[in-house]
């Protein structure tokens, strides 16, 4: 039952050791991004910690896109996914297994350097906490829609240009509540209704999304 | 143990896009029997040992019904290649159950991977990859086993191992289907050939 989901998520993190560059990918996206904000806005501290909320939750956004697209393509090209399917296990406890797999392996270190990115935008102190709690309930949500996209495309080959249109729809309320969240902490407005919803968006995809990623994954096979 | 046949097809037909590629086919699989499927190529061979292994529900038309799970081995040998021998059982997705430690290392000794044990699949050779998968037949595995061109990539005594543990499953009084252009040396064999969009069956 579940022990498939310890395998799958196990699988994962221990690729992803074996391929540090698919874990530092994205962080090195969003240092890139952050660092280069300064240089196009200005160095203007006032404006860069008024707009951080929204860049670090848009560089957010974007790294978990850029992050998804590869998550079944190994398992797809060397067989691992028939051999799951045919297997008996339960596909709803892998397809689970991978999506916290994508957020341990992309959403947790970004979640743990978010602090250091937002300081180098100037956020002002009181945002970073809230930043590091919407970014904690907001990736795994972002890794839920992420794996959905990534399992209904894997049999595309070239299906990033429709990963991307699929999931930026869906993504972009979280993008608004994340950015909201932070941008409300510094404006000294209370914060925990819109966490509470940013959570509860997150347990429900993580209920959900599972159900309709094993479909996913038994249509793509279909080919 | 069940008399129950272990796959029943009634009037199956298997489509691939707008083409039927095998039509009517009435056949079943009871333990202890070992079938190959033959045929040219295109003629459906895999997508019928897909349809069988559950990849493809859509694909089906009439009955096709299985008795309890299954090992496939398809094309791809499933096999991780930043996973060592030993990691690639370990956390096999491929079965259900779990094998210790003890169980895939003297598998890998059986497929002739003692040597490779933690090393990196990809260092390995594509006959030596192979052996990962196979190394699955020798693990505790479901009665019905369906091997689609098991003998790619695999050497003359790979032919025999897997020879070998096929025989073993048949005696156990489990199943195997499999495809290949050439005959394997184990009990009765009997032949499903697809032709002309017919299944015919060759030596019961």
């Amino acid at each position: 039952m579940s022990n498939v989901l310890l395998k799958v998520l196990s699988r994962q993190v221990l690729l992803a050791f074996r391929r540090p560059a698919a874990v530092l990918n994205p962080l090195v996206f969003v240092g890139v991004v952050v660092l280069m904000m300064p240089l196009g806005l200005g160095p203007e501290r006032e404006m860069l910690g008024e707009f951080s909320p929204g860049l670090m939750w848009i560089t957010a956004l974007l790294a978990s896109l850029l992050s998804v697209e590869t998550l079944f393509r190994g398992d797809y090209d060397d067989g691992t996914l028939e051999q799951l399917v045919t297997s008996g296990h339960s596909l709803y406890f892998a397809s689970m297994g991978y999506l916290l797999s994508h957020w341990c392996v992309a959403g947790i270190p970004l979640i743990l350097c978010s602090g250091l990115f937002a300081s180098m935008l100037s956020m002002p102190s009181e945002g970073i906490v809230p930043l590091m709690a919407s970014l904690f309930a907001g990736t795994l949500v972002l890794s839920a829609f992420g794996t959905l996209g990534a399992s209904i495309t894997v049999a595309l080959r070239r299906g990033g240009m429709l990963l991307s249109l699929l999931l930026l729809p869906l993504e972009v309320p979280v993008l608004i509540l994340g950015a909201g969240v932070v941008a409300r902490a510094i404006a000294g407005m209370p914060i925990v209704d819109l966490l509470s919803i940013m959570m509860g968006l997150a347990m429900l995809a993580l209920a959900l999304a599972p159900i309709a990623i094993a479909a996913s994954i038994r249509i793509s096979l279909e080919v | 143990m069940s008399n129950l046949p272990l796959i029943r097809c009634h009037e199956a037909s298997i489509h691939r896009g707008d083409r039927c590629l095998i039509a009517d086919l009435d056949w079943s699989v009871n333990a202890g029997e070992l079938w190959q499927v033959t045929g040219d190529n295109g003629t459906g061979k895999t997508s019928l040992l897909r349809v069988l292994a559950g990849l493809a529900p859509n694909s089906l038309v009439g009955q096709c019904e299985r008795e309890g799970a299954t090992l496939y081995l398809g094309h791809k040998n499933g096999v991780k290649a930043d996973f060592s021998p030993r990691e690639n059982l370990a956390l096999s997705l491929g079965a259900d159950a779990q094998f210790s430690a003890k169980e895939t290392d003297r598998a890998l000794q059986v497929v002739g991977l003692g040597q490779h044990l933690d090393e990196p699949a990809y260092r390995l050779s594509a006959g030596q990859q192979r052996r990962i998968g196979l190394a699955r037949l020798v693990l505790p595995s479901p009665r019905l086993w369906i091997l689609d061109e098991p003998l790619t990539a695999i050497d003359v005594s790979g032919v025999g191992l897997i020879e070998r543990c096929v025989n073993d499953q048949i005696h156990r009084g489990g199943a195997v289907v499999f495809t290949s252009h050439q005959p394997l040396m184990a009990g009765t064999l009997r032949r499903l050939h697809l032709s002309g969009g017919r299944g015919v069956i060759h030596g019961v």
